[in-house]
């Protein structure tokens, strides 16, 4: 790990803008502190030599890909998968604009 | 008869026997939460209304001979992140505020309507199931029975206070990270998570799915075999459940325990391990040891690493599972017919969510970006390997390891909240389960000297829940500390 720990105010930033995250000035300045100090905690791992090492992405061994018979079976009608939303119109959620006029 | 008073499988049995009506359980249920809710706070929603509704066609039912199902008119809380068809489930977030959802979790099914134990009210969680003290609740904390002052520990915080203060008897919890056996812990009960996959996800709201499931927290270990019983097994549904026997979980609770082998791992005793907790859980190994287990010194040399790699792994999970949540489908959308799309879900997100959650998902997509994807989430994932492979030679020598729950009694409230690291730290014992994927229970086993609960964790090996419910039940059978209540709640009654 070459980078140092700062975990700078652009670097929220830009991940904020990633994830989708509206954040005010002032907790991005909080996260900036609160975040390097966390991440070089978290460094402590380059301690360890993994190079031959297989990631475990799942923690049961042995499972392998899960079948099932393509089969019809009743899911949720229109009206109950559009109950939460208040946002929908003629049987469909209405979402925000996604092009500029 | 007051119901706080007996244990789950007790009451069953009064119910089939006729003893006590359901509606009675229930009413005796509800006055007990309204007499103390104001002071612990364990529940976001109650739905006193459709239980007592469902109480009395069971009681007709029971009239009738025509009673069915092996939870028949228990009441239960259930954690605000397992969905409940048609009752507010809302994950402890202003994001999911009002949610209702259109169909049951496959746990809900099976104890509700299958076995039919009636849902008496949504449990107080940390948001999204992230913390260990039920602080991060968009809904105000939860507060432990013992110390008002203290945390219930987290995340299933609510389903611990309920479950400690007599406000019902059994509840369901789920556990990340060591959320079932932290708030177990630290409220005095009995809190087991299962082995990953041994019970369906199906219509749970995922935080991190390589490590989350669903377990009970109960008052004695009986109850707890007999709800896992019930939630077990192989569901279509969700293709992690593994398709392996489910045991009869109650059967053998009492079998001597003279030919196994506890393991007691050297790294769990360490620095950050409270005096206090030392001893007693020393007493509770001496008891196994009365009991004819033998006691053998293990090694889990990776201990140090497991903070880093969970929350590593926890929050990259978490990033990419809570993308879904931008106030259209569920919830409220920030409105304004000039913002496009990019703005409208950064502004309803930015507000929505806490600020715990906020801190992890910026720190997920930090972490899975381009340029740290394999400097952090590849080399955490690596180091779960190796933290696996510490458990799996453990188990070479022994049948299950015993260790405490938590480094700590439970902490003040507002002690830890504006040092994130210090609380992660606190789950130092319990995580390690989670990233190896085995079954682990927490029991009760002391106070401490300001009175404070004490638990001892003992972890199974890969689908071996029976051999933990076993030795945890014969080590609670000596204690004999089970149906304590605490004082400041048996007054309040």
């Amino acid at each position: 790990m070459t980078k140092d720990a700062e975990f700078s105010k652009e670097d929220i930033d830009y991940v904020s803008k990633l994830a989708l995250l509206d954040l005010s000035e002032d907790e991005k300045e909080k996260l900036s502190k609160q975040l390097s100090g966390i991440i070089s905690y978290f460094k402590k791992l380059n301690y360890l030599d993994t190079s031959n090492i297989e990631p475990t992405r799942h923690p049961i061994e042995g499972l392998k890909n899960v079948f099932r018979k393509d089969e019809i079976w009743e899911g949720l009608s229109n009206e109950e998968a559009l109950k939460n939303s208040k946002h929908k119109k003629d049987g469909y959620f209405k979402a925000p604009k996604i092009l500029k006029e | 008869m007051k119901i706080i008073d007996f244990m789950a499988y007790e009451l069953i049995e009064k119910i089939n026997n006729k003893e006590i009506k359901v509606i009675d359980i229930l009413q005796q249920t509800y006055e007990n939460i309204e007499a103390s809710e104001d002071l612990i706070h364990s529940f976001i929603s109650l739905s006193k209304e459709e239980a007592l509704e469902k109480a009395r066609i069971l009681d007709k039912k029971l009239d009738n001979g025509k009673q069915s199902g092996k939870l028949f008119g228990l009441p239960i809380a259930i954690k605000d992140l397992i969905c409940v068809k048609n009752n507010l489930t809302t994950c402890g977030s202003k994001i999911l505020e009002g949610y209702k959802p259109p169909y049951n979790a496959t746990v809900s099914d099976r104890i509700l309507e299958k076995e039919n134990a009636i849902c008496v009210g949504r449990t107080n969680m940390d948001e999204f199931a992230m913390g260990s003290s039920t602080e991060n609740s968009s809904y105000g904390p939860s507060y432990n029975p013992w110390d008002f002052n203290r945390v219930p520990g987290g995340s299933s915080g609510g389903s611990a206070t309920c479950v400690a203060s007599g406000q019902t008897i059994i509840s369901l919890g789920t556990d990340t990270g060591g959320s079932i056996r932290c708030p177990a812990s630290y409220c005095g009960v009995t809190g087991l998570k299962p082995t990953y996959g041994r019970v369906s996800r199906y219509g749970l709201i995922s935080y991190a799915n390589s490590l989350d499931v669903i377990g009970p927290i109960s008052r004695c270990v009986k109850d707890a075999a007999l709800l896992l019983k019930i939630m077990a097994g192989k569901d279509p549904l969700d293709s992690t459940s593994y398709d392996i026997k489910v045991d009869n979980y109650t059967n053998d609770l009492d079998k001597p325990i003279e030919k196994k082998v506890l393991g007691v791992p050297k790294e769990f005793f360490g620095e950050g391990i409270e005096q206090s907790v030392k001893k007693k859980i020393n007493e509770a190994i001496k008891i196994s040891e009365n009991l004819g287990a033998e006691i053998r010194e293990i090694t889990l040399p990776h201990l140090e690493y497991t903070i880093p790699t969970y929350y590593l792994i926890a929050m990259s999970e978490a990033s990419s599972n809570l993308a879904r949540f931008d106030g259209l489908r569920y919830g409220e959308m920030y409105d304004n017919p000039q913002s496009d799309v990019f703005e409208v879900f950064s502004k309803t997100r930015g507000e929505k969510f806490g600020e715990e959650v906020r801190r992890r998902i910026i720190l997920g997509t930090y972490i899975l970006s381009a340029g740290y994807y394999e400097m952090f989430y590849l080399k955490a994932l690596k180091v779960r390997t190796l933290i696996k492979q510490d458990f799996k030679n453990a188990f070479t020598q022994c049948d299950a390891i015993v260790c405490p729950t938590m480094p700590t009694t439970a902490f003040k409230i507002g002690e830890l909240v504006d040092d994130p690291l210090q609380m992660y730290l606190m789950d130092a014992l319990t995580c390690p389960v989670n990233l190896a994927g085995l079954p682990a229970l927490s029991i009760p086993c002391g106070f401490d000297q300001n009175n404070l609960p004490i638990g001892f964790q003992i972890i199974g090996n890969y689908f071996d829940e029976h051999t933990i419910l076993n030795i945890g039940n014969l080590i609670e059978n000596k204690l004999n500390i089970y149906r304590k209540i605490p004082q400041i709640i048996r007054n309040k009654k």
